[in-house]
């Protein structure tokens, strides 16, 4: 009795159940949500709260460039799934290490700031509550940042392997959904610390 | 496929090397072997935690005792309470999902194999490192100590200044380290219950232990995030010098209870929904009626887990929120109320008009459904906040959630040990000893719990070492402590039973309850592939319309 044979023939033909990799994207993407969102709140609850200097107003810079080098890498991995389920995979692997490099002016970006706000200003994580929480919250995103540039990175070497082809191109969508998420984040934290935060 | 999977195994053939075993239960990606690792790594800290237990009773049990040092009393009920919620109450609910869902939505296994072997190991790391710290707490000199800061560790005691030494971040990384393994589990559960059930199992149709466990999942993500956010947070106070937490610098205590919070609450949620799964699927095999009010069962389940989310705040009505957060709290927390009240009804419709078998597994699950019912009314009565004001922090609180935990959490988990036990191992657990276990345990329970109670509208507060005589809590707290030896004993007895029955017991057939859900379908213990071709079903009881063929279910959904 190991099968289970069906009494009636109502058992639908067609049984097409959701992608798993989608599936298991998005619930990671909605755990992540709430780990940033309690960065947020921390970041929020304590703007203006800090005893001592600096304060983000005298420090922070809004990195537009590089916040337009991070936005428009979601456009060109978005692309780059489509030209890679057309198969044209030339095509794809430009679009996908126009990404790549986006994401690493980006993080280049975030360095670069951090080294300004340690050297010129003196603000580390422990000097006060608005060093605590920028450094968290920045540094979390720039994180997620270096991990999605690390898998992009694998899916490049594959590729230039000759190994990505349009039968991957579920795949690449899984981690393309990943991007779009460090993407939307940073919009947040874009607006929360370069903008409400100041 | 399905002639591969055969060919495995049958290569799988007793007479190998023990080593050989262990390297592949080790490295084993199975569902079914990593829901029994889950399960016995829970059950090896549940025996661990008790004694812990045991070690605080034997304290209280008279006034001015000196049975531990105080600091030793500290470490107890800190590693005593995350002992039991990270590393017993999650990691075996989890182990039941493993084994059970995929069985249960004729799956082979879950969608992520690998990712859930990971979670296991992560979640294995956790309670290694909160126990080595017995060992490494104050650095590797062989003078180490336990966490000793409450299983909340309020800030600033969690602090770098209040909590030298190594002990917090122990109890920090351990639970960061099993919460990452939680939230891959649940994406896991999420995942395969979305994209593999077999052929005709729509949502509607799936047993209601799958549908929990989809809801106690989602909850997972939503709850274990924050509190792995906070422990991250912790970690850059402990380490970097942040000042999240630092109360000198401008940081806020009230902050941390918040993001506790609002993980322990719906935590309790997270336990329990399971165990409410489990008395699904129990109460209607052993009342031989399905289950009453399917559709109201799934919408009340994940009315709760909408609701939970905000109630958080009912643990710090003492910290002087304002009159609307207040007033909110509490009407939230007893909203609550009614959809497990739904629920209770519905459990009490299947029971209605059944032929009631009262094996041991129905035992268990009749006095969950009574104790889970009292604890909810204490709950009821905490919610309200003036209530709350005079006894939050004190036994009566200690009472409640324990009524909680054990009165309604661990009974519907022996009921499910009695009920799976012969499709995990083959071979059924003894009645007799079964029921020795569940009357043990009920009258320790209540003699423990019950009486608990009133020492806490006495005014005893929880977390003290020791206590005045002539306050009138002697006696009680004698008689609680000697409840808390019985339930000990019964303990010994439902290990002795699941250890003799392994070996001894009765052969149990496929089906032995003659139950209606896919798992009853394939052998005991289930082939590695679980199901050699995946099967097909027309309603939510496919054995009954195997059973049945001349009156199946699908003719009436």
């Amino acid at each position: 009795m190991s099968a289970i044979a069906s009494p009636l023939a109502e058992t639908p033909t067609v049984w097409k159940l959701p992608y798993r990799g989608k599936v298991g994207m998005a619930c990671l993407l909605f755990a992540e949500t709430a780990i940033f969102t309690i960065f947020v709140v921390a970041y929020l609850y304590y703007v203006g709260k800090s005893l001592s200097g600096p304060t983000p107003r005298e420090v922070l810079e809004t990195p537009i460039f590089y916040t337009v080098c991070l936005l428009s890498s979601s456009l060109t991995i978005h692309f780059a799934g489509k030209l890679l389920e057309r198969g044209r995979r030339a095509a794809f692997l430009l679009s996908w290490l126009l990404t790549i490099t986006l994401g690493a002016l980006f993080l280049y970006g975030t360095g670069q700031e951090w080294h300004r706000l340690i050297y010129e200003h003196g603000l580390t994580i422990s000097t006060n509550l608005f060093g605590t929480t920028y450094y968290s919250l920045v540094g979390l995103h720039a994180t997620h940042v270096t991990a999605g540039l690390l898998m992009l990175t694998i899916v490049l070497i594959f590729g230039l392997a000759g190994r990505v082809g349009p039968e991957q191109s579920a795949r690449v969508e899984v981690l393309s959904m990943y991007w779009h998420f460090v993407d939307v984040v940073w919009v947040v934290v874009f607006a929360v610390v370069y903008v409400l935060g100041r | 496929m399905s002639s591969e999977a055969i060919a495995i195994q049958t290569a799988e053939a007793a007479g190998q090397p023990w080593v050989q075993t262990l390297h592949e239960w080790v490295t084993t990606v199975d569902h079914k072997r990593l829901g029994i690792l889950y399960i016995l790594y829970a059950l090896v800290f549940l025996v661990i935690g008790g004694v812990e237990a045991t070690v605080i009773r034997i304290q209280l049990m008279r006034p001015h005792n000196d049975f531990v040092s105080p600091q030793v009393f500290n470490r107890m009920f800190t590693m005593h309470g995350t002992t039991m919620i990270f590393f017993v109450a999650m990691p075996i609910l989890f182990g039941f999902a493993n084994y059970l869902v995929p069985l249960m939505i004729g799956a082979r296994d879950m969608a992520f194999p690998r990712l859930n072997a990971f979670s296991f190991w992560l979640t294995a790391l956790g309670g290694f490192l909160l126990y080595f710290s017995f060992l490494g707490g104050s650095g590797l000199y062989g003078a180490g100590n336990a966490p000793d800061v409450g299983w909340w560790a309020y800030a600033p005691l969690a602090s770098r200044a209040f909590s030298p030494g190594h002990s917090s971040d122990y109890w920090t990384i351990a639970i960061l380290a099993s919460g990452f393994g939680s939230i891959g589990t649940a994406i896991n559960i999420i995942t395969t219950i979305v994209s593999m059930r077999c052929p005709g199992m729509t949502l509607s149709r799936m047993p209601l232990l799958a549908w929990m466990n989809l809801v106690m999942s989602g909850m997972v993500l939503l709850a274990i995030s924050p509190l792995s956010a906070a422990q991250i947070m912790l970690l850059v106070d402990r380490y970097l010098g942040g000042h999240f937490f630092d109360t000198q610098a401008g940081g806020s205590a009230t902050l941390w209870m918040h993001f506790f919070w609002i993980f322990g609450h719906p935590e309790v949620y997270v336990l329990i929904i399971p165990c409410f799964a489990f008395a699904s699927e129990i109460i209607p095999v052993f009342s031989r009626k399905p289950i009453f009010g399917y559709p109201v069962m799934v919408g009340a389940t994940v009315c709760i887990a909408f609701v939970s989310m905000s109630v958080w705040a009912h643990h710090m009505f003492t910290i002087g929120m304002n009159s609307y957060a207040n007033s909110f709290f509490t009407i939230t927390t007893m909203a609550v109320g009614v959809p497990t009240g739904i629920k209770i009804f519905n459990w009490l419709g299947t029971m209605w008009g059944g032929k009631i078998q009262f094996k041991t597994p129905m035992l268990f699950c009749i006095g969950f459904l009574f104790q889970f019912l009292i604890a909810g009314l204490t709950g009821i009565m905490l919610a309200s906040s003036p209530f709350d004001w005079q006894l939050s922090g004190s036994y009566f609180v200690v009472a409640h959630f324990h009524y909680v935990i054990v009165g309604g959490i661990l009974f519907a988990l022996f009921g499910a040990f009695y009920y799976w036990y012969p499709k995990i191992t083959g071979r059924m657990l003894n009645e007799g000893l079964g029921k020795l276990h569940f009357w043990l345990f009920l009258i320790g329970f209540h003699l423990t719990f019950d009486l608990m109670h009133i020492p806490g509208l006495l005014g005893m507060p929880r977390r003290i070492y020791t206590y005045e005589p002539g306050r009138g809590w002697e006696t009680l707290n004698f008689l609680v402590t000697i409840g808390a030896f019985i339930q000990g004993i019964a303990v010994l007895v439902f290990v002795a039973n699941l250890i003799i029955s392994y070996f001894k017991g009765a052969k149990a057939g496929n089906d032995p309850w003659d139950a209606w859900t896919l798992e009853w379908s394939v052998s005991s213990p289930p082939p590695t592939y679980n199901f050699s071709s995946i099967p097909a079903v027309a309603s939510r009881r496919p054995l009954w319309d195997l059973k049945h063929p001349e009156d199946p279910d699908s003719h009436y959904e």
